[in-house]
């Protein structure tokens, strides 16, 4: 990936390689007609679902990295419930869906048995959403990681239950509308905090290996799928899929929110090792939290008052000290 | 082999006979001595080709046995009484899936007020679940129950139950034979899955199931149930022959056959009752006991039979369904519609979180039962004193808040009053 990125041959108005402008062995799993196509077409999810197309880029990159040995499990959630009303599955490989609380668990469960039935070669990976993961399943996820079980862990994290009908999760941003935070009364939306932003907790259990990505960057989503497939012991991805449904978005708008997301500074793109931060994806241009939130019907009643709402401000301030803290701008050269 | 051991320690020994391949340990009083003596087992090596894992919760205990079960592992773990609630969505889901999975229940009261002893309220919380649900009477019956319940459970892909009395077996030290190797062995074969998380031939576990399927779907799980009745009497018979000892099936009687009045009751509180039945027998009262193995199926059939001549049962139940009364009771008086001429029902509430069930005290109820019946659920041994203080108080004024602390003081005023 390091030659790619030096090539600096980018796609107009994006920050993405084109995928024709690089060598064979470096385009994406999806490119190739030789993907898994794991989580197959035919599916229910709503037009422009983030999560959809992470889970599968995610899912099919992960199957090549085991040469297809690889068994999912599934919170429940949204990719749960649009891929398996039965009798019919989208998916084209082991999959198992428990509960809401407990995919962490129950991945552990099914990587003990691949241990015991020595089948080590068949991997595993457990994924939810942010409510699945940064909520309910929480002592699940935290429990897996402290033993380092054999895990990867993908988090879809479009910040709400957007199954349940878009309400508030703990990884919902300050000030966004949800059905249990309405744009209503003095303090409208989603009070302001830090929110939990679970990377940050997973990178302090100093397992193998952390990272964030982006539907906005799918070359990038893959490779470090693949690399956290080449590791043994617990691992956590979480990736940021905009929801069109729950953001009150255009469904046309996915990738461009998503790299918004990360342009502004709200979504920092970072691995980590060990505990360790090891490698950030800088911020090209700056670009103003307005931009990202105008998007989204979710913001709507900020910008009511005007771009100078002091909750915009506290919103970018936000931003800047994701930026500072994980030095995610680019050097002047 | 016959040994002298404590309980837990015995059904370690034989959970590990039966060659678990994920043994899933978290700590909760008082089953917390069987997963040590796991733990124990794997690390030195007795127990072999087994992860035993430390997980953060019993939720995540029954969450990693759903996962290994599923992906073709044996499974066990164990639980007691808030753990089995804290579990509760899991208990629930393995039974779904059809997962057969082993749980050892060691039978403590459910909170509040915090309790750490004995009753069944833990295993009644979860009779709805979908598992079966076995009731040892002795440590040699735990241990025994053990082995059946893993081929029970695999024959049938049913998870099962295997309750034991807490601390009144659990940390009770008794006689106990504990069978070999090779017996266990040729008794229950190495799990194979029908259908098992494979990449070789992938399937989809846990689909959403609408109102199309959903009731077939608890159908099948019905009939597996029912299929479980006559199962665990060929299972316990093949038991018999190969380990040359009783087991016990469905329900086992004592003194039963030509009785008048017939006690029900399930776990370690039989032994006291079937002391109680040779005094009474002695003095002439036409007594007997019906001991009840298999509470999930509830064997409908064989209990009626068992009843066919008695023309009172004393339903004892170590729970309260407090809108209701007795569970036991419910069920066997369910059971008793089928009958022609059914006998009189009497339900008694014993030894709620861990009161001793004393011999005199069941004495004296044996003798009601008969003499002076009563309607509703009997509450053995309660301190009807502190309870009319308590009502007497309620009734003067409104008093929304909890109640524990009160009883406590009252209980207090009593003690002081006899110093």
């Amino acid at each position: 990936m390091n030659d790619v990125q030096k090539l600096k041959f980018y796609q107009k108005g994006t920050l993405t390689v084109g995928n024709r402008l690089v060598n064979e062995a470096e385009r994406n799993v999806q490119a190739s007609q030789a993907r898994s196509n794991s989580l197959t077409s035919g599916h229910r999810a709503c037009q422009g679902c983030g999560e959809a197309l992470g889970a599968r880029y995610a899912i099919d990159a992960a199957m090549r990295a085991t040469s297809n040995q690889l068994i999912a499990v599934n919170a429940t959630g949204c990719l749960e419930v649009f891929t398996t009303p039965y009798p019919e599955t989208s998916w084209q490989m082991p999959w198992l869906h428990s509960l809401f609380g407990n995919a962490a668990a129950v991945a552990t469960g099914v990587a003990a048995a691949m241990r015991v039935t020595k089948r080590d070669d068949v991997r595993v990976v457990a994924q939810g959403g942010d409510g699945g993961t940064t909520d309910i399943g929480f002592g699940c996820l935290s429990g897996m990681f402290e033993r380092n079980d054999d895990v990867l862990y993908i988090c879809y994290d479009n910040e709400g239950y957007m199954n349940t009908g878009v309400q508030r999760s703990s990884a919902t941003p300050p000030t966004a509308r949800t059905a249990t935070t309405p744009a209503l009364g003095k303090e409208p939306g989603n009070v302001f905090g830090t929110g939990k932003f679970v990377p940050k907790i997973a990178v302090a259990h100093e397992i193998p290996y952390v990272a964030t990505a982006s539907v906005a960057d799918l070359h990038d989503l893959e490779a470090k799928v693949t690399k956290a497939m080449g590791i043994r012991g617990a691992r956590y991805i979480q990736i940021n899929v905009p929801c069109p449904l729950g953001w009150g978005a255009a469904s046309h708008d996915t990738i461009k929110l998503a790299r918004l997301a990360i342009e502004t500074g709200l979504f920092p793109i970072f691995e980590a090792e060990h505990g360790r931060l090891t490698n950030v994806r800088k911020i090209r241009q700056k670009i103003p939290v307005l931009e990202y939130l105008k998007l989204q019907r979710r913001f709507a009643h900020l910008l009511k008052g005007g771009y100078e709402d002091p909750r915009v401000q506290r919103l970018q301030k936000i931003a800047d000290r994701r930026i500072e803290e994980y030095g995610l701008l680019e050097e002047a050269a | 082999m016959l040994k002298q051991m404590e309980g837990s320690k015995a059904m370690a020994q034989a959970i590990a006979l039966c060659r678990p391949q994920v043994v899933c340990a978290y700590p909760i009083t008082p089953q917390t001595h069987i997963v040590e003596g796991l733990g124990e087992l794997v690390r030195l090596g007795e127990l072999e080709n087994c992860e035993f894992i430390n997980v953060e919760s019993e939720f995540a205990a029954l969450s990693v046995a759903i996962g290994a079960s599923a992906a073709g592992a044996r499974s066990y773990t164990a639980t007691a009484s808030q753990g089995l609630l804290f579990m509760a969505e899991a208990v629930y889901n393995a039974a779904g899936l059809g997962l057969p999975i082993v749980m050892t229940l060691g039978n403590r009261a459910i909170g509040a007020p915090i309790n750490i002893w004995n009753d069944h309220s833990d295993a009644m919380a979860m009779r709805e679940s979908g598992w079966i649900q076995l009731f040892a009477e002795t440590n040699q019956e735990a241990v025994d129950l053990h082995i059946i319940a893993f081929r029970l459970a695999e024959e049938l892909s049913v998870p099962t139950m295997v309750c034991v009395d807490g601390f009144i077996l659990t940390h009770a030290v008794e006689r106990i034979d504990i069978p070999e190797q090779a017996n266990v062995d040729a008794y229950l074969p190495p799990y194979e899955p029908m259908q098992v998380l494979d990449p070789a031939d992938p399937i989809s576990i846990g689909a959403m199931v609408g109102p199309d399927a959903f009731t077939e779907v608890r159908y099948l799980q019905y009939y597996k149930q029912q299929l479980a009745l006559k199962l665990i009497e060929d299972l316990s018979t093949d038991f018999a022959a190969r380990f040359g000892r009783e087991a016990r099936g469905l329900l086992r009687t004592y003194q039963a056959e030509d009785a008048d009045l017939i006690v029900i009751a399930m776990g370690s509180i039989n032994g006291t009752i079937k002391d109680v039945i040779d005094e009474m027998r002695a003095d002439g009262l036409s007594i007997g006991l019906v001991t009840l193995t298999t509470f999930r199926p509830f064997p409908v059939e064989a209990l009626n039979a068992a009843l066919a001549q008695a023309k009172d049962v004393l339903v004892i139940d170590k729970s309260l369904d407090v809108g209701m009364g007795g569970p036991l009771a419910s069920n066997v008086g369910v059971a008793l519609r089928e009958m022609p001429r059914p006998p009189r029902l009497h339900s008694a509430i014993v030894g709620l979180g861990g009161r001793p069930a004393l011999k005199t005290s069941l004495h004296r109820l044996f003798r009601q039962a008969t003499v002076q019946p009563w309607s509703g659920p009997h509450f053995l041994d309660l301190n009807e004193r502190v309870i009319a203080r308590e009502i007497h108080r309620r009734g003067k004024a409104r008093r929304a808040g909890p109640t524990a602390e009160a009883i406590l003081k009252q209980l207090e005023i009593e003690r002081v009053a006899k110093i």
